[in-house]
């Protein structure tokens, strides 16, 4: 068993039309032992910006510590909020300073970023955990239940969906992929970011 | 082998190691307290490597006994468990980290709460309602799941944690024989005849 299923859990983000979505399970594991049904791994970097960390749970506390760290760094020096791109660079090059010692995380950003005119564009990606970036247009997952997210995500979505279609979108593919892997699952949490407000919801699923 | 639990109760969390200590298959100690006082209102049940155990329990109580003659006021059990999640993250990555797990048990004054937080030798640290570590762990988690009230009052509490020490010495094959068992809530902390 690799050290990246230890603790067990997954997370997913996804596009939609002038918003975004990042979804995680609940569960922290040891192996096959449940040890808690309440383990976040996703955390806020700026109002517009959401980090899923999946992994290794000593990493996942490690690696927010430190990313809130540098991002508080960058907002003082430049006295701007981070940019997702800029975020996403941030995250690869910190990971590619552990590359021979990594931090046993797969991080999965999503977020909204600003274009000159004024609007908001989204954005998600995610990088292995040695921080190589994967910028996708549609959907990137990572965790134990990586390869259902892909395939339940695969059927389920479709572009330019509404933000209350987007949350649907994105909690059937958690719950249904989560279901499938014994290593995630015990409640999801989803958060829909669009341009002046996220929406945060608990869901409940299965707890076995 | 070594176990330990804890759980939460209205006000108070309870904390229970075993009190042996092993070397191979030799018992060369029955009466080992295995729950550190760090504070007035914290406690911590330390396993694992034994010696680890022992130094790195000291190395924390000393640590947190510092912060508070430095600054007049003792760590919230939250603060308390990020510093000793932090060391054993640090430690982990060291050429010899520690092999210790934790359940640390606090009262915090400032909001009148009890908190449990499960700490192990990887530095992973969550907080829990209950919590166990070691072979009991297996026994006495699926257990709580069933009998654990975050309402319970402290008779309640302490005939629910007797279900898992009960339940362990039953089905485990090398059970411990003796608990200590300490309590920590608004009036500090303290141990209980079990």
């Amino acid at each position: 068993m690799s050290i990246m299923q230890y603790n067990g859990g997954s997370v997913i983000a996804m596009v939609g039309k002038d918003c975004v979505a990042i979804a995680s399970d609940l569960r922290l594991g040891n192996q096959a032992l449940g040890i808690s049904s309440n383990f976040q791994k996703i955390f806020s970097v700026t109002d517009r910006i959401y980090l899923g960390l999946p992994g290794l749970a000593t990493d996942v506390t490690t690696l927010r510590e430190l990313f809130r760290y540098r991002v508080n760094m960058y907002t003082i020096k430049e006295e701007r909020e981070i940019q997702p791109e800029t975020f996403a660079h941030l995250v690869s090059s910190t990971l590619y300073e552990h590359r021979f010692g990594p931090y046993f995380i797969e991080p999965v950003m999503a977020g909204l970023s600003k274009t000159p005119s004024g609007s908001f564009k989204p954005f998600i990606a995610a990088t292995d955990l040695i921080g190589c970036l994967n910028f996708a247009k549609d959907f990137v997952v990572a965790g134990t239940a990586s390869e259902k997210l892909y395939g339940v995500a695969e059927g389920l979505w479709e572009s330019d969906l509404e933000p209350e279609d987007l949350f649907e979108t994105i909690s059937q593919t958690m719950l249904n992929a989560v279901d499938r892997d014994a290593y995630s699952g015990w409640g999801v949490v989803v958060h829909v970011i669009t341009k002046d407000k996220v929406v945060t919801r608990t869901l409940k699923g299965r707890m076995d | 082998m070594e176990t330990s639990f804890a759980l939460t109760g209205n006000g108070y969390v309870i904390v229970a190691a075993d009190t042996t200590a092993a070397r191979s298959i030799v018992k060369m100690k029955i009466d080992e307290d295995k729950i550190k006082t760090l504070s007035s209102h914290l406690l911590m049940a330390h396993s694992g490597e034994p010696g680890d155990t022992i130094q790195f329990a000291e190395y924390v109580e000393r640590n947190i006994r510092l912060f508070q003659i430095r600054n007049n006021y003792a760590l919230r059990p939250s603060a308390a468990a990020s510093w000793i999640r932090r060391s054993l993250a640090q430690s982990l990555r060291s050429r010899h980290p520690y092999a210790v797990n934790l359940l640390l048990g606090g009262y915090d004054t400032a909001e009148d709460q009890p908190h449990l937080y499960w700490i192990d030798y990887l530095g992973t640290s969550t907080e829990v309602p209950f919590g166990a570590h070691g072979y009991g762990s297996y026994f006495a988690l699926s257990l709580l799941d069933r009998y654990h009230d975050p309402n319970a009052t402290l008779e309640e509490g302490l005939a629910t944690l007797r279900r898992c020490v009960d339940e362990v010495s039953k089905r485990l094959v090398v059970s411990p024989g003796k608990y200590k068992v300490k309590v920590v809530d608004k009036d500090g902390t303290r141990e209980i005849e079990f």
